[in-house]
């Protein structure tokens, strides 16, 4: 008989909703300029998500999935991650793609209805957002075996919501790479919500990180709303799997102070009160706490960063709306390498219609 | 080379483009060290070892997503889906990501994955083992759908899907796995996107792929034979794209046209074929296009396989009706 009555799932804190430490933060890497930084980055990707639901608004935009109230597990994921690894994002990923190079511009064309956002100019290999849920995981487990393959050391995040881990493809993948000990790390947003299912009736497991137990691999939680502690457990993770010791599944306790989407309604399923607690815990006021307390960070420093914060998304945002649309056979050119010619036609009659349409406007 | 199966064809191009290319790796259930159900990866692990030869755990959908993450890598896998009835699971991957990251990333990132599966139907095989449902794959943008029809076929075109910069679902007629012997050239890859017409004739055009292939050609020789009727031969081979300039061009010389296929008959490639040469070729046409397919039914059990199986009879009886038009 086997017994797991000691099942003991981690999990990981250093700066509480007060902003005061409940364990003592390494000093290494965590130096004032390193905690500074994650501050700026999650400033910069709340700014970011502002600004695209503004453009979505106002009917410069096509319908956008917020970010709010996450910006710390994706900045915490993006400065663990080495450029070598390979970011697999879900679509809440900003501040992880902005670190990785993704260009806000290019962000926005994405969701403002153009395939060229997903054409990274400063990043070829991350993957881009993925719509279909937990598919990407299954892909993210495909590019750790490549890795593995080629005797490369290097990793792969994927990240997924908490609805994702009822999937088979999270399923399969986490079974997976046990079984063949990938050098993965699977970052599990768990923020509460799966459009209108709270996460009571996702799972009746009180953890979604003790799925890992039956994959056979290591699982722990980490507050979300914590950057430091999301980039500790991450970095972690990202050490070991490099050094081939095995993937690890980090489930990060976050809450989703927006709508699920620009097209959701949120207050159609869930009380104010839970969201205004929610606010009390959200992870860019902690951080602020946390600096001020220790002389790290001032009113002058917040204005300013505000306002350069400001500056960057609106001339991102100008430079979106600016961008000259696609050819008008655009949705032939990459459908395969070479057009075969029996589509040729059909590519005439496209460009000849989006030039008829164009000609309208 | 040596005669060779068509199964061993698959094997034997599996095996020369995993020695020239190191980016090639196989996948799938029991293709290792069982060299799949059928042997078509027979030895593949022993040589290549298990980095670049892997048994997977026993999920479709996870075998398709591997393929394409492992593509968007450079690597190009060959995945084997074990029964084309078993490939639901893998679809939405093939259908949402192999034939779209291209598209999506403007070129950034491609998929140049290969999907295997034997398919159709004749070996007196259980249930959900004797499906042609090649019609769901051709309908979507993005992929090449390929079915080789002989031993040649099955190296040449599998060379070449391999070698494709973009997904490539290759269909294997298990029917003819092992059905005739014929040499192939090593390392000599055929062209995709293109028909192959087998038999030249000028009465009436057979269109057809797969393991009907050997019944249309044993047909045409019927005909002449008992009938004097000169029937083309044409295998569609890449089901999409279609190469339709040679099948209208073979309907043009002939006026005549029988469409043949193990699918059911509605909504499927017959019907594409049939649409186009009515748009197309509709004056070159002197009697209506006629199909000879599978029923619109679930395929039965094995006891009543052959009652749904388009045979030669059925061929020559379509054939005959087709000429006698008036």
């Amino acid at each position: 008989m086997q017994l797991f009555s000691d099942l003991v799932i981690p999990y990981t804190q250093f700066i509480d909703q007060h902003g005061k430490t409940t364990n003592e933060i390494p000093e290494k890497p965590y130096s004032p300029d390193l905690l500074r930084e994650f501050y700026q980055w999650m400033v910069l990707t709340r700014q970011f998500d502002k600004k695209a639901i503004a453009l979505q608004r106002t009917g410069q935009m096509g319908t956008y999935a917020s970010t709010l109230g996450q910006e710390s597990i994706g900045v915490g994921i993006g400065y663990a991650m080495e450029n070598s690894d390979v970011f697999v994002p879900y679509y809440r990923d900003y501040a992880t793609m902005l670190i990785r190079g993704v260009k806000m511009r290019e962000l926005f064309q994405y969701w403002g209805g153009d395939e060229r956002g997903s054409n990274y100019e400063d990043n070829k290999e991350d993957l881009p957002i993925c719509v279909p849920i937990a598919t990407q995981v299954t892909h993210a487990c495909g590019i750790a075996s490549a890795f593995k393959i080629r005797g490369e050391k290097r990793a792969v995040v994927v990240t997924c919501g908490d609805g994702a881990t009822s999937k088979g493809d999270f399923l399969e993948s986490i079974n997976l790479a046990g079984a063949w000990q990938l050098p993965i790390v699977f970052v599990v947003n768990n923020n509460q919500w799966a459009i209108s299912v709270p996460r009571s009736i996702q799972c009746a497991a009180p953890t979604l990180a003790q799925k890992a137990v039956g994959a056979g691999i290591c699982g722990e939680q980490v507050d979300g709303n914590d950057v430091v502690a999301t980039h500790h457990v991450v970095k972690t993770a990202l050490d070991k799997a490099r050094a081939n010791k095995g993937p690890t599944l980090i489930e990060a306790i976050s809450y989703r102070l927006c709508d699920h989407t620009t097209a959701d309604d949120a207050t159609r399923y869930r009380k104010t009160d839970e969201v205004n607690r929610a606010w009390d815990k959200e992870p860019i006021k902690r951080l602020q706490t946390y600096l001020h307390a220790r002389s790290l960070w001032d009113e002058e420093q917040e204005k300013s960063l505000i306002v350069s914060c400001q500056a960057n998304v609106e001339q991102a945002a100008q430079e979106y709306l600016a961008v000259a649309p696609q050819e008008p056979g655009a949705m032939f050119d990459h459908l395969y390498e070479n057009l075969p010619y029996a589509l040729e036609e059909q590519c005439e009659q496209a460009i000849a219609k989006t030039q008829r349409l164009r000609m309208g406007e | 080379m040596s005669d060779m199966t068509l199964l061993d064809a698959v094997n034997r191009a599996l095996f020369f483009e995993m020695k020239h290319d190191e980016n090639v790796v196989v996948l799938g259930e029991d293709v290792g060290v069982n060299g799949g159900v059928f042997r078509a990866t027979s030895g593949l692990q022993q040589e290549f070892g298990v980095k670049r030869v892997m048994d997977t755990p026993l999920a479709e959908a996870l075998i398709s997503g591997l393929a394409v993450g492992m593509s968007t890598q450079g690597l190009r896998p060959v995945m084997e889906i074990q029964f084309m009835g078993f490939i639901f699971p893998a679809l939405e991957h093939i259908i949402c990501h192999a034939a779209r990251m291209r598209n999506r990333t403007r070129g950034r990132l491609s998929c140049p994955l290969v999907l295997r599966a034997p398919y159709s139907g004749g070996i007196r095989a259980p249930e959900h083992h004797s499906e042609s449902t090649e019609a769901l794959l051709t309908h979507i943008p993005g992929l090449r759908v390929v079915v080789p029809s002989s031993p040649m076929r099955a190296y040449g075109l599998l060379l070449a899907a391999i070698r494709d910069p973009d997904p490539v679902i290759f269909l294997e007629p298990k029917r003819i796995y092992r059905a005739v012997n014929q040499p192939v050239t090593e390392g000599e890859a055929l062209p995709l996107d293109m028909c192959f017409t087998l038999r030249e004739g000028s009465d009436i055009t057979l269109v057809s792929w797969g393991a009907c292939i050997p019944d249309a050609l044993a047909a045409a020789t019927t005909l002449a034979a008992e009938h004097d009727i000169s029937a083309e031969v044409i295998d569609a081979a890449t089901l999409q794209p279609l190469d339709m300039e040679t099948i209208q061009n073979s309907v043009a010389k002939t006026g005549r046209c029988v469409i043949i296929h193990e699918a059911n008959k509605s909504h499927g490639v017959g019907a594409e074929i049939a649409a186009q040469l009515a748009e197309k070729s509709l004056l070159d046409l002197q009697a209506p296009i006629c199909r000879v397919t599978g029923f619109d039914t679930v395929v039965p059990y094995f006891q009543n396989e052959n009652s749904f199986l388009p045979d030669q009879h059925d061929i020559v009886q379509a054939v005959l009706k087709t000429i006698n038009f008036s």
